[in-house]
């Protein structure tokens, strides 16, 4: 594995220079902005992104096309959304050449698995364009998040406007502007088992990976990793998309980035050897071993 | 080319489907037979009456065993191939074949379909149903470099084939259930949808971000649990995607 932050060609804090994107973003509308001009510009012809599902703060895989339909996907929803079950139909039943993709670092690894070994993904290996991660410390079901938000926080889904995790809390911000902070302490034991065995935080195997942590307010720490992506990062840049400051003259800046990295993978990678011997003489899976 | 490797197709119980799939890498595949390997047998492809000498064995379909021809065939594949390659879910887990009842035209006796790894000791497994043209002119270009190929690349060679070896010993039954069993029941499953997404009759939904597989229609082709992120990841050679899809591209122009 390299290093904790992966490989990267260009490490920057950006946002986009947008208003309707910065609107309704997260941090910096990093994705949404990147995805609008990759789509625009024909680099891509649709992507799959986290859209609104069935219930409130409930996400779907859903294929945008259109900027219009981008738009009603942005924003960070905390539960999961499997991502690249569309991988295979955006190409077939939507017709896509070009494919562009948003995903947790997992997803990230299951997209570059799928195209290296791509045992049931005919003819998609060559289709990804873009792939966008973001960091993730670890997810949660949406029983999960429906639990922290309605018992904890004691407020209705439909009710809020915005979840956030950062400063070392989960935030509720109600669409009356009533704000909740639950200690991550309170979160812990609803997240999914499935992701205390990740060895990735910021997304290593995207083409260009984003988060809020390391930046400033409003903004979000971008990684460049790929030929690919930097060369669509280049050409978004040229295009006035983003507005970017130097990743060493913002706070927390790569400090930060780099000390969450190495306690989430440190963590896991315990996970991982405590499965070894789980049981009496009885050992849990793993993975990073092979299918056996 | 003095160098090429010899590879062979052999033919048993399957619809011919892998076979397609492999020919489905069009210019590809001829680049493969022009710089890389000699196709030294193939019932539809070469006209060679018995299974020869090879270095490669890509082996379509499932084994009947009351067709004494296909026992030993099978046999001789063994034999005659120093690398047995499983293309495909019938010769990987019997896939489709595993619910032929007997009782069909032409010959009603033909009712027990076996992977061919019940009976010979199979080294690579290529699942799914077709399998992905991708993968199995994946796995060709790494067998050249494993036979052929200087240090480092036998090294990569070597570590990209080694889940697939360890697919074909890992047994010669698979079901939609592996996702529960070996995934979701082992604390393993973070729902990115990969199974769904390589399911090739849609068996498999996600519901609340965890697979939800269909087993009636489930055909046992094997490419869910091999597609899956959490069935194997190596770190040695997925990191890689950029120079090794490189590499590969190069290879074929």
């Amino acid at each position: 594995m390299a290093g904790e932050l992966g490989k990267y060609k260009l490490c920057v804090s950006a946002r986009s220079t947008d208003k309707a994107i910065l609107k309704r973003a997260q941090d910096g509308g990093i994705v949404t902005q990147l995805f609008k001009f990759a789509l625009e510009e024909g680099i891509i012809d649709g992507a799959i992104v986290a859209g609104p599902g069935d219930e409130p703060w409930r996400p779907r895989p859903f294929i945008a096309t259109t900027v219009e339909e981008l738009m009603t996907s942005s924003g960070t929803k905390y539960n999961i959304s499997p991502q690249v079950s569309w991988i295979k139909e955006a190409t077939r039943s939507f017709g896509l050449d070009k494919i562009g993709i948003v995903g947790t670092p997992c997803q990230m690894q299951a997209v570059r698995k799928g195209q290296l070994y791509p045992v049931g993904l005919r003819d998609v290996d060559d289709k990804i364009k873009l792939a966008i991660g973001i960091f993730c410390m670890e997810n949660f079901s949406y029983q999960s998040i429906k639990q922290l938000v309605e018992d904890h926080a004691a407020m209705k889904m439909e009710a809020v406007r915005k979840m956030e995790i950062g400063k070392g809390k989960f935030w509720v911000y109600g669409q009356r502007g009533q704000v909740v902070q639950l200690p991550l302490k309170v979160t812990h034991k609803y997240e999914q088992p499935g992701c205390h065995v990740c060895l990735d935080y910021v997304a290593n195997l995207a083409d260009v990976s984003t988060g809020s942590v390391g930046s400033p307010d409003g903004w979000s720490t971008v990684f460049v990793r790929t030929r690919n992506g930097d060369d669509i990062w280049s050409k978004a840049i040229a295009a006035g998309c983003f507005e970017t400051k130097p990743i060493e003259q913002v706070k927390p800046g790569l400090e930060l980035v780099t000390k969450l990295a190495t306690e989430k993978i440190t963590k896991n990678q315990k996970t991982v050897e405590e499965r070894a011997k789980f049981g009496v003489n009885k050992a849990l899976r793993n993975p990073y071993l092979g299918p056996k | 080319m003095a160098d090429k490797i010899t590879v062979g197709h052999v033919h048993m119980s399957g619809c011919t489907g892998c076979l397609v799939s492999l020919a489905d890498n069009y210019g590809g595949l001829l680049t493969i037979l022009d710089k890389y390997a000699d196709l030294v047998y193939g019932l539809t492809l070469a006209d060679v009456r018995h299974i020869p000498k090879m270095d490669v064995a890509l082996v379509e379909g499932s084994v009947c065993i009351q067709d004494k021809l296909s026992v030993q065939e099978i046999k001789e594949t063994r034999e005659k191939a120093a690398v047995v390659v499983a293309v495909g879910g019938c010769a990987c887990y019997g896939n489709i074949t595993r619910f032929a009842r007997g009782g069909q035209p032409n010959q009603p006796q033909h009712e027990s379909y076996l992977p061919i790894g019940d009976l010979i000791k199979v080294d690579v497994y290529i699942p799914g149903c077709a399998p992905c043209p991708q993968l199995i002119r994946n796995v060709c270009v790494m067998a050249y470099l494993l036979l052929k190929g200087n240090k480092d690349q036998q090294e990569l060679a070597k570590k990209y084939l080694a889940p697939l070896m360890q697919l074909a010993e890992r047994g010669t039954e698979a079901c939609g259930c592996d996702l529960m069993y070996d995934v979701v029941n082992q604390g393993l499953c973070m729902g990115c949808g990969s199974c769904a997404a390589a399911c090739p009759v849609r068996a498999i939904t996600h519901e609340y971000g965890k697979p939800n597989v269909n087993r009636e229609m489930c055909i046992k082709c094997g490419a869910c649990y091999a597609q899956c992120p959490r069935s194997f990841f190596n770190f040695d050679v997925v990191p890689e995607f950029e120079a090794i899809m490189d590499a590969i591209g190069a290879a074929l122009k």
